[in-house]
């Protein structure tokens, strides 16, 4: 059974008074299953982040529904995990306070995560006094440490400079491979989709559609070498090819408009 | 001098003690020199005499019913207006019932209210704390709405994901991502409190630093109006540094 059904989801914003609406979707249809790790990938400004709100519960589809394991969605809530781009620890609280956040973490969760996102020694830290990096890391731990169904991150790492973010990216598939928890992961990076991937929906420029559904078969456990293989490179020129077109699009887009 | 470009500690503290010795010299220069007539300025040392008298005559009384009458009143408002200035924030149907009201009230000059607050209240402590509360509440309950309104809404959005209610969120977010700034807005209030206390005591008051400064003045005695002022500002900047301790305590996180 499909873990999470995206149905007819259709997101428009009202805009300028007297001006015609921005259509920011235009019916998404997408199933997730148990264990899948989905990237969205789509050049910015498509609609990606929208989508992937509208199944955190934080934006509400002008039509469609988003349905997880057949309850339809209709407000955020503990069974669906999020990551933001930018930082969200809560800054009065330490690195373990806020991995204790969630009602669902327990000591022994945050425990073990704090060791598996390599943040021992630092659980009495304040957020502020750790790298982007290390931020990014305890944003993780938080979210899986409240033990959702699915875990929606959006660019998490899109903040983070290339080395740490190519550190970052092996550590949650480690995380994935280890406890095949269901991921939709948006970026606009391709490498990144590749990498982390089993399938990767590569959305059209604005209104965002599903261009095409890419199927990763690169194989489990995956090492950063694979980035320079010939399979990889193959996945890549089509990626790109889908991509440019749709990012050349966009940027037609925004200098049509005003 | 570079713009921006921080001095040390030390360098911090001499520049503002330079300062102090600095108008102290001027003042000794002007009224020692004989440019200044004593009967509008007292000399330093006048005024430290007229001080020490004070002190052996009672002041200290004086002293102690002003700042019971500035922390009354103001422990008063803040009680009231930061729940409410929180309320206000965190809903918006609230915010728009008493905002209108609020903002207009926040205009009217606390000291005009003096007379009718007598009329109300007599000439007693509930008219001084009365003073001091119309003058801070408006204040302090529209500065906390917007603090709390101005939340970070990405942190408010991660506590939803996280399985936060609505309840939460003001209790576990909006509260202490606020705390820091309400308690330096309670700081600054409490110091506009002080101006207040004194308006109050120059009229219609047996004590206090303002009714013995009113005192003074039909006397002529600029030295002990002087050390007057000299104490509020001494028991403002305690009260001031002692507040930023405790800050500071409280809200480590927040500092850099």
């Amino acid at each position: 059974m499909n873990r999470l059904a995206i149905e007819a989801v259709v997101k428009q914003f009202p805009g300028v008074p007297g001006g015609a609406v921005t259509r920011a979707l235009e019916r998404i249809d997408l199933s997730v299953e148990d264990n899948d790790f989905l990237c969205i990938l789509g050049p910015s400004g498509c609609g990606k982040s929208t989508l992937l709100r509208i199944v955190a519960g934080l934006e509400t589809p002008t039509a469609g529904s988003v349905l997880l394991d057949a309850q339809p969605v209709s407000r955020p809530g503990p069974d669906r995990g999020m990551v933001f781009q930018s930082y969200t620890l809560f800054p009065w609280l330490t690195i373990e306070q806020n991995i204790l956040f969630g009602a669902r973490s327990t000591h022994a969760k945050a425990a073990d995560l704090i060791s598996r996102v390599g943040l021992k020694g630092f659980e009495n830290h304040y957020p502020k006094m750790l790298s982007g990096g290390m931020q990014q890391r305890t944003a993780l731990a938080r979210a899986l440490a409240n033990d959702p169904k699915v875990l929606l991150l959006d660019e998490p790492f899109g903040a983070l400079d290339h080395q740490t973010r190519a550190l970052m990216q092996e550590l949650l598939l480690g995380i994935w491979e280890a406890d095949r928890k269901t991921v939709l992961f948006v970026t606009h990076d391709i490498d990144e989709a590749i990498f982390m991937a089993n399938r990767v929906a590569v959305m059209s420029a604005r209104p965002g559609r599903i261009k095409a559904i890419v199927p990763i078969d690169l194989q489990h456990p995956r090492h950063y070498t694979m980035k320079t293989s010939a399979e990889f490179s193959a996945y890549k020129a089509r990626l790109t090819e889908e991509i440019r077109v749709e990012a050349m699009k966009a940027a037609q887009m925004e200098e049509v408009s005003p | 001098m570079t713009p921006l470009k921080p001095v040390t500690p030390g360098a911090r503290v001499a520049l503002g003690v330079a300062f102090f010795v600095l108008f102290f010299a001027a003042w000794a220069a002007a009224t020692f020199g004989g440019f200044v007539s004593p009967t509008f300025l007292a000399d330093p040392a006048t005024m430290l005499r007229e001080g020490w008298n004070l002190l052996a005559h009672g002041f200290v009384r004086d002293i102690l019913i002003t700042v019971w009458r500035v922390f009354g009143g103001f422990l008063i408002a803040a009680a009231i207006g930061v729940p409410l200035g929180m309320a206000m924030g965190a809903y918006k149907p609230i915010e728009g019932f008493f905002e209108p009201f609020i903002s207009f009230s926040r205009y009217l000059p606390a000291s005009a209210f003096i007379p009718l607050l007598i009329l109300w209240a007599g000439t007693g402590e509930a008219q001084k704390l009365l003073v001091i509360f119309v003058g801070s509440f408006f204040q302090i309950v529209l500065m906390v709405a917007v603090v709390i309104g101005n939340t970070r809404r990405d942190l408010v959005e991660a506590a939803y994901t996280l399985g936060a209610s609505d309840r939460e969120i003001v209790g576990r977010v909006l509260l202490p991502s606020g705390a820091p700034e309400i308690a330096e807005i309670l700081r600054l209030v409490l110091g506009w409190a002080w101006t207040y206390v004194i308006v109050a005591e120059l009229i219609g008051a047996s004590a206090g630093i303002g009714h013995m400064i009113m005192d003074s003045q039909a006397l002529l005695n600029t030295g002990q109006i002087i050390f007057g002022i000299l104490v509020i500002g001494c028991i403002g900047l305690v009260s001031d540094l002692l507040f930023k301790a405790l800050n500071r305590r409280l809200f480590p996180w927040s500092l850099a």
